[in-house]
């Protein structure tokens, strides 16, 4: 199971969780799974760049996920 | 408004164009004449980008009316190179990277040619001061201030004590 | 990957565009012009925030050669739909191009006019009435947080973790980053240093001016010139905020002087689209000098309050960065991504970051190299140097003592990738600068930085010539030699010379979708889909060799630009370079052309130290920079010259921005410089030649290990600058820019 690690931030959306396992193939499976077992998430981590396994994607959607993959949502940024 | 007929010459060949009094000479070789290599920047004297050569002296072509050129002598980026020949700054800027964006550049090269004219062997310092009325903002100067040395250096002869690496 | 040799990756070929700009042809975005053409002026407003309460614009309708007039009102309500992430909110953006009910700041676009002169088109304008109800306006981040203030958007609600006010207020997001125990690690540190800096909003101070040409056809097509970072980002908001269908915009971009972030958005398109629609007339909108300062995106004025913790032995244990930035007119300041630089360059065991996004009524903020970066660099920087000097360490030793390496958990969460902070650092070290003999009233400065490099969306199609030169085509703007790169990767690949590719920067009908040229992000992301195009291109051209010689794909190796014969096979045969491949490409198969698309994660970060001496003049105040050196992680440079060009211009513009850059307001939110005059960007008699040296660790993510370079270089400086200066006076300067006025205060001050 993929493991989402919360910034402090986030996890004030799942009850102060900070690590939450997950069974999820993409990212946006993933995405959906959180939303549906924290609802406080929805209109947060859809936005948000995400690092999977190290790799920062601005849209990772459709990122596969291994079963031990390490995620993190990360504030989303410009360059110039 | 009526619009004044000027008669001058651009880069060695006689011109003539219809403008408006208040014109700058900018627009006028901008607009009216479709020489389109002298930049604005600021239209206000403050940038260099526009450039040219009046009579053998360097001014900001934004700052001068165009009827004021009237049976005078104007040379502009266009009239740099002769021919084929690219002109030995234009050659340095080239191998020293002294552009990036390049907007700067007519500017700086009618600048720097006004300095070797006056002052075939300046010192870093002299150049600097020269060109300050020019501005970069993508190159830090670094690399144009190395060309316009190099150049100098390749003009008179001597070795290119300024290059570095960036030549290659 | 480090094993490869390079052939032509790391060589400095002429740049291909550089004969056009050297000799004045090249077109910048004001240099179109077509038959028929009108001019546009913008009216804009004289009040930094008040409620647009009527506009006529007919009285412009009756002066001679007027032909269009428009109003926000002009333009579809702007949705959420359709929102383009990437580029912002649209809502936003459209009321940023021109406002519809409220005027933001002195300078926000009211009116537009199309004339057959600009003069027509400017006494057009002066004549348009607008009643303004004036509202007092928000002009720094105290008044726009304090309980009272004066609120920009109704709707606007703090989004972020709690605590964060629920009615409408001027901030717009908080961002907050936490790890380990904060009291527990100041609890543990032997020496604790707390200040607070302030950075003023500076300009990018592109030398060329936003300029568009827009052209309507009868059949509802448009076509738009423009000096663009993104012609596919001007297309697809154009498209967002004129409601006209995408594919029926086509943006062609010009050369391009200078951009930095500034021109990855859009200003002046929308207007010259409606007012060429109306007028059936192609319209030029070229902004003034004073325009581009009074109505494009500056960078964030911000306030960061760092508070840092360390053991005796120079190990850094705590720290705690609040920041505050201002947006501007509309939410979206970069204080996410400063929130995310701020403490990634050390290991802190404790950590708390918490950054808020404010507006004020003041233009809106547009990216600016490593946006965000260097304003949160400018205080951590200072607070790790002032660090090292209480523990009585070298700063370079201090920060090798303390920064991050592979594997090492970035504040923001994921581990990093091979990167090369550590190697910058013993560069910057052993570097002769670092031990120059300093005289009286000088100083030595130090600070490091770093920017993330963006992946995001590139394509690129390389075709061969019959005469067995390449063309190589791409979606990105070249704003500093990216021609010349691209070109080296195809001539790499197929084993030719640089000169012997064509780099094309394509519209966006003719090259696949490319995003930004920004982001640090060209060499590497496009670079990927350049080298795998190549790469196929290749592939054909041992298939044709193959074909001639009548042997399978593997009987044919490449090498050196020439099909070779390998493993045995037509072992007789001359080897066949490209010419001779290309020539017979009819009989063998039909045109060679080849595309890739890639969109790959971000490159890791690429990191920079830089050293700094400064001399302070005791009479007058001036700062003067004696020495300048950046050290920086490339990667892998592919054309070093536009690499060194990248760490001397940013490096030049962070000084800028320590020593003079600032917006000036008057009370009412008025620019009082909005012109090269009294905005003081550094001029050649400004600085000293800036010496440069390249790290190469290679970016795990590339496949010649290149990371981008363009913004790391801006990060540093304001903070080594002031490192510089602190060590020359014995003063911490902790607002900028650090002005002749502030340093004589600060000496007179013993
Ligand atoms: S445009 Fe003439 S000096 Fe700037
Ligand atoms: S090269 Fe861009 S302004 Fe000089």
């Amino acid at each position: 199971m993929a493991v989402v690690v919360f910034s402090s931030a986030l996890a004030q959306h799942t009850g102060g969780a900070g690590r939450v396992e997950i069974e999820a193939a993409r990212v946006a499976d993933l995405v959906k799974a959180l939303c549906e077992r924290y609802p406080g998430l929805r209109g947060h981590i859809d936005k948000m760049a995400v690092a999977v396994d190290d790799e920062v994607h601005s849209d990772a959607r459709f990122v596969r996920l291994k079963p031990d993959s390490e995620v993190h949502f990360l504030p989303r940024i410009g360059g110039g | 408004m009526a619009r004044m007929h000027v008669e001058t010459t651009i880069n060695g060949e006689s011109a003539e164009f219809l403008c408006q009094p208040g014109e700058s000479l900018l627009d006028a070789l901008r607009n009216e004449l479709n020489l389109t290599g002298t930049k604005e920047g600021c239209n206000t004297g403050d940038c260099g980008a526009c450039s040219v050569m009046l009579d053998g002296r360097l001014v900001p072509s934004c700052m001068v009316l165009a009827p004021e050129v009237e049976g005078r002598s104007v040379g502009t980026i266009e009239g740099v190179a002769q021919g084929d020949e690219l002109h030995p700054l234009q050659q340095k800027f080239l191998e020293h990277a002294a552009l990036q964006c390049g907007i700067c550049t007519p500017g700086f090269i009618v600048a720097a040619k006004a300095l070797l004219e006056k002052n075939p062997d300046p010192t870093e310092e002299e150049a600097r001061y020269w060109l300050a009325g020019n501005l970069c903002r993508c190159t830090g100067y670094d690399k144009i201030i190395r060309a316009v040395l190099d150049t100098a250096a390749e003009m008179n002869g001597t070795n290119g004590a300024a290059t570095n690496g960036a030549a290659g | 990957m480090s094993e490869r040799k390079f052939k032509q990756v790391g060589t400095r070929p002429i740049r291909h565009d550089g004969l056009e700009k050297v000799t004045g042809r090249a077109n910048f975005g004001a240099d179109y012009s077509l038959p028929g053409m009108l001019q546009g002026a913008v009216l804009r407003s004289p009040h930094a925030h008040a409620k647009i309460v009527s506009i006529d614009t007919s009285p412009a309708l009756e002066v001679e050669g007027v032909k269009a007039v428009i109003s926000g009102r002009d333009f579809p309500i702007p949705t959420r739909e359709g929102d383009r992430q990437q580029y912002g909110d649209v809502p936003d953006l459209a009321n940023n191009v021109i406002a519809r009910d409220k005027v933001l700041y002195h300078g926000h676009a009211v009116a537009a006019v199309a004339a057959t002169t600009i003069e027509a088109a400017q006494r057009g304008a002066e004549k348009i009435r607008v009643e303004y109800e004036v509202l007092p306006p928000v002009l720094d981040i105290e008044s726009a947080i304090a309980p009272d203030a004066a609120i920009l958007h109704d709707d606007l609600v703090c989004q972020g973790p709690a605590p964060v006010p629920s009615s409408p207020t001027n901030v717009a997001r908080r961002t907050l980053l936490s790890g380990g125990d904060i009291e527990q690690g100041f609890a543990d540190s032997d020496v604790v240093v707390e200040r607070e800096f302030t950075t003023p909003m500076v300009h990018q101070g592109y030398i060329e001016p936003h300029a568009t040409v827009v052209e309507t056809l009868e059949n509802g097509n448009v076509t738009i010139w423009c000096c663009t970072q993104g012609p596919f980002a001007v297309r697809g908001l154009t498209a967002s905020v004129t409601g006209i269908e995408l594919s029926k915009i086509k943006v062609i971009p010009s050369e391009i002087g200078g951009g930095f972030g500034g021109k990855t958005t859009i200003y002046l398109e929308p207007l010259a689209v409606e007012l060429s629609r109306r007028s059936g007339r192609p319209v030029k909108l070229v902004m003034s000098r004073e325009e581009v300062f009074r109505a494009t995106g500056p960078t964030s004025a911000g306030r960061v309050r760092v508070k840092m913790g360390a053991r005796k032995d120079g190990r850094l244990v705590a720290a705690e960065v609040v920041m505050y930035y201002e947006a501007g007119a509309f939410p979206g300041s970069p204080v996410g991504a400063g929130c995310m630089c701020a403490l990634s360059a050390y290991c802190f065991d404790h950590f708390v970051i918490d950054g808020y996004d404010v507006v004020t009524t003041k233009p809106r903020v547009a990216a600016y190299r490593a946006p965000g970066a260097p304003i949160a660099a400018f205080g951590v920087e200072q607070v790790v140097d002032e660090v090292a000097e209480r523990l009585g360490l070298d700063p370079i030793e201090l920060r090798l003592l303390n920064a991050v390496q592979e594997n090492d958990v970035a504040p923001y969460g994921p581990k990093y990738q091979a990167i090369g902070f550590r190697e910058t650092l013993e560069e910057a070290r052993k570097h002769p600068n670092y031990s120059a003999t300093l005289g009286p009233n000088q100083g030595r400065g130090v600070a490091s930085g770093f920017w993330f490099n963006a992946g995001l969306q590139s394509s690129a199609s390389v075709h061969m010539n019959e005469d067995g030169t390449a063309i190589v085509t791409t979606g990105n703007p070249d704003i500093g030699g990216s021609r010349a790169a691209q070109a080296i990767m195809v001539a790499e690949e197929l084993g030719i010379g640089a000169e012997q590719v064509v780099p094309l920067v394509g519209d966006t009908e003719s090259a696949g979708y490319t995003d930004l040229t920004g982001g640090s992000r060209t060499a590497y992301a496009t670079g990927m889909a350049i080298i795998e195009a190549s790469q196929d291109i290749v592939r054909q051209l041992r298939e044709r060799a193959a074909k001639i010689w009548g042997v399978e794909l593997d009987g044919v190796a490449w090498e050196d630009g020439r099909a070779v014969p390998s493993n045995g096979a037509a072992s007789d045969v001359e080897p066949l370079n490209l010419a001779e491949i290309a020539a017979q490409m009819g009989a063998t198969g039909g045109p060679i052309v080849a595309q890739a698309a890639v969109s790959p994660p971000m490159a890791g970060p690429g990191f920079a130290t830089h050293l700094c001496d400064v001399e302070v003049d005791q009479e007058t105040g001036k700062v003067t920079v004696l020495r300048y050196t950046t050290v920086q992680d490339a990667g892998k440079a592919v054309h070093p010259s536009y690499v060194e060009g990248q760490m001397q211009g940013g490096a030049a513009q962070g000084i800028g921005w320590a020593l003079n850059e600032e917006y000036i307001f008057d009370e009412n939110g008025v620019v009082e410089n909005p012109g090269f005059l009294d905005y003081r960007m550094p001029v050649a008699s400004d600085l000293p030649m800036i010496d440069t040296v390249i790290v190469e660790v290679a970016n795990p993510l590339h496949p010649y290990g290149v990371r981008g370079v363009g913004e790391t270089p801006i990060v540093p400086p304001l903070a080594c600058v002031a490192n510089a200066v602190a060590a020359a006076t014995g003063k911490r300067f902790t607002d900028l820019p650090i002005s002749p006025p502030r340093v004589l205060a600060a000496i007179d001050g013993d």
